[in-house]
């Protein structure tokens, strides 16, 4: 796609501009609208138009297949691990309460943590299908 | 003025719906059925759904059709020919379809506050969760913590389904390269 110069412009300015977005919504999920779910999707469409645009080989340097491979496990550890820790720190399992001082606070963690773990393993596994797709042409 | 754009975005959907099952080039039914997912994306946002919106206007719009365009360089991009036409798929999906609407005949109006879904844990859910839980998002409140085992369960499913998609895609690949 070396020749649509328009479209590669404009990507460029939108493609940091969808990765912010994506974080906003991951981030400010418990505030607003969002989560792990919706922030995932976002940020591997922002992926998917870089290949689109700029090919598999410059997308692959930004994050090689073997990372967003391994981070679909690390999200999913992620999660499974706030719960355990939770388990540890004397609750029951994903019971984000003892997690700190204070039920609220640690509410506020468990949440921020899995959260995370959703948004990491959603955004690997959209990239990674989407490799696996693109890398048999 | 939100019947009226119900109403169209409805009849939109409708006729695109039409329009894909009749188009015999794959490429363009792809286009017009991601067309079809922005505008159901339209639909979540009138029923104050932003979160699910998002999601379909990335997955449904987005992502959905660039991997079916995919599928399409791997695979033939025409349906083929139809044979006679058998009068028994349209009795059977005519069939069907009445009864789904005769059964939610049964169902509680839309938006019914007295609906038991409505009665059962959401009340505890929205007078507590501010205290309990404390974060302003009652979604969130329900998703990330009353029902973390869910959605634990959830991202093991998309765990699995990309685990799925990687085996399949990447066992075929080596298969090709060995005879070369």
């Amino acid at each position: 796609m070396s020749h649509h110069i328009v479209l590669r412009v404009i990507s460029k300015i939108f493609i940091p501009m969808i990765l912010l977005f994506a974080l906003y919504v991951q981030f400010h999920g418990d505030f607003g609208p969002g989560g792990g779910f919706q922030a995932g999707v976002i940020f591997a469409a922002a992926f998917v138009l870089h290949t689109l645009i700029f090919g598999a080989k410059a997308t692959a340097l930004a994050i090689p297949s073997h990372l967003a491979r391994a981070l679909m496990a690390v999200g999913l550890l992620l999660y499974l691990g706030t719960g355990f820790a939770a388990l540890v720190r004397g609750g029951n399992f994903l019971d984000y309460n003892v997690l700190a001082s204070a039920p609220i606070v640690g509410q506020h963690y468990g949440i921020l943590l899995v959260e995370l773990g959703v948004g990491v393993t959603v955004a690997a596994v959209m990239i990674t299908v989407f490799f696996a797709f693109t890398g048999r042409r | 003025m939100i019947e009226i754009v119900n109403v169209l975005l409805l009849a939109f959907m409708a006729i695109v719906a039409l329009a894909v099952a009749v188009m015999r080039s794959l490429f363009a039914a792809l286009m017009v059925s991601g067309f079809f997912s922005l505008l159901s994306a339209g639909m979540f946002l009138l029923l104050d759904a932003v979160d699910v919106a998002f999601t379909e206007a990335a997955v449904g719009a987005g992502i959905a059709t660039i991997l079916g365009m995919g599928t399409l360089v791997l695979t033939k991009t025409d349906t083929a020919k139809p044979g006679p036409i058998s009068p028994w798929p349209i009795l059977i999906v005519v069939l069907t379809g009445g009864v789904l609407i005769y059964g939610t005949l049964d169902m509680p109006r839309y938006g019914d506050p007295q609906a038991p879904v409505h009665q059962h844990v959401a009340p505890r859910y929205i007078r507590d969760s501010a205290e309990e839980v404390g974060v302003p998002n009652m979604v969130t409140a329900v998703l990330a913590s009353y029902r973390g085992y869910d959605t634990l369960g959830e991202t093991a499913v998309i765990f699995a389904a990309g685990v799925s998609v990687l085996i399949l895609l990447a066992a075929r690949r080596r298969d090709e390269e060995e005879p070369a």
